[in-house]
């Protein structure tokens, strides 16, 4: 159990996606300008990286790795370089999915999403979660507690981003460094805030 | 609209509509891989060369793709293309590789590329869409390998591991800045960069939420 918590603080605050990895910048930046918006988009990344980062490690186990293929009878095959277009169709497919079931099942939910939905296919986090999950070994019940925790940086990074930058409005900033490179310095000041967490040992 | 030149597609990123510096595409990467010049370099070789090619192939069967499924086919394109380059490196150079970890497979979802299939190459004939990606490529490098510079040279007093300023620990005069490797570095890098290009070209700035008005009484409260 001890395992896990550490785990998933770590994913949270030490390996924070946004802030200490760079993933996701390019919605990270498009899309927080409000705090609804970017809470809304936050829960919507945590959903599918929940679920998408889990399912890979499935994949990853049980087709592709070296060897995995051996309850199919035929232990020599190596696949791991089918990879990366492997989860991406997953990804792709799990938020055409999540995307169809909302609209029948919780409508409202799906109106609160929106646009945010299609958008995070093409989100690095969700991708980047992934990848580190194959490259760091986890099982899957390590992949599930990665999947929350990494969402949920995510997502706190963007709700923090978006209430700085909802007070920002009213600062007097350079012109040439009026919307985008205020942005930038802002996320380049929470970003060497968040790293003060990572001499925290678990 | 008149159908762009291959010359305008090649050089209008770097400084006009640079992808990093205006269009925000691409910028998850651009910070993470650029604390020193060589893996800044191997990642905009391969960035570039993926965007050029997806550009290419996707243009070339535009016509055929329905649109509901473009995105799909897009993704399968870029990420074949993807994987040759991630092969590639993890063949002739296996050591950079693992110091670029993930962040090969994640030229997938950077945004440059799929952007550029959608917004240009989807609608124009391939051999430009093929320069357009370049172009956008070599935009990318150009942010990419200024940032890499900027931070080897004065965080660690090295270019491309040569050492070009004798750092204090060495036994020489510089003492260097610890910061330019930590990765926020980056972000007040960029920052100051898009300032100074704003301000170059002052048609880029965006404006202001707010305009503070202007102060009515020359008198203040006291």
């Amino acid at each position: 159990m001890e395992h896990y918590v550490s785990l998933f603080v770590k994913a949270v605050f030490v390996e924070n996606m946004a802030l200490a990895f760079f993933l996701g910048m390019c919605t990270f930046i498009a899309i927080s300008k409000k705090v609804e918006t970017a809470i809304g988009l936050g829960i919507a990344v945590v959903v599918v990286q929940t679920i998408t980062v889990p399912a890979n490690n499935l994949i990853f186990t049980y087709l592709l790795k070296d060897g995995a293929l051996a309850w199919a009878g035929l232990p020599e095959v190596d696949l791991s370089f089918l990879g990366l277009l492997s989860y991406i169709g997953v990804i792709a497919a799990i938020v055409q999915i999540l995307e169809m079931l909302l609209d029948k099942y919780v409508p409202a939910l799906y109106n609160a999403l929106g646009v945010f939905l299609p958008l995070i296919t093409v989100n690095c986090a969700i991708m980047g979660g992934t990848l580190f999950m194959v490259e760091r070994d986890y099982n899957l019940s390590e992949s599930v507690v990665y999947g929350v925790g990494s969402g949920f940086s995510w997502a706190l990074a963007i709700a923090l981003l978006a209430g700085i930058r909802e007070k920002l409005k009213y600062s007097d900033v350079p012109d040439g460094l009026q919307g985008l490179g205020i942005t930038f310095i802002t996320i380049g000041l929470m970003s060497l805030g968040f790293m003060s967490f990572s001499g925290v040992q678990l | 609209m008149a159908q762009p030149t291959i010359k305008e597609v090649l050089l209008n990123p770097i400084f006009h509509n640079n992808p990093i510096g205006l269009q925000i595409l691409g910028i998850c990467s651009a910070l993470a891989v650029t604390s020193n010049l060589k893996t800044a370099l191997v990642m905009s070789v391969a960035l570039t060369l993926v965007t050029g090619f997806s550009n290419l192939f996707i243009s070339m069967i535009r016509k055929q793709i329905p649109s509901s499924i473009r995105m799909i086919v897009q993704m399968v394109i870029i990420a074949s293309l993807v994987i040759v380059v991630d092969q590639l490196l993890k063949a002739f150079a296996y050591s950079l590789s693992k110091q670029l970890s993930v962040f090969v497979g994640l030229i997938i979802t950077n945004c440059i590329v799929m952007g550029r299939a959608e917004a240009f190459a989807m609608a124009n004939p391939p051999v430009v869409s093929f320069f357009d990606g370049i172009g956008n490529g070599l935009g990318y490098s150009a942010m990419l390998i200024v940032l890499g510079i900027v931070r080897e040279l004065f965080g660690a007093g090295k270019l491309l591991g040569y050492t070009i300023l004798p750092t204090v620990n060495d036994g020489g005069w510089y003492q260097p800045n610890g910061l330019l490797l930590l990765p926020p570095s980056a972000f007040f890098l960029i920052g100051l960069i898009i300032w100074a290009l704003r301000s170059w070209k002052t048609e880029q700035n965006e404006a202001p939420d707010f305009k503070m008005a202007p102060q009515v009484s020359n008198k203040e409260a006291y």
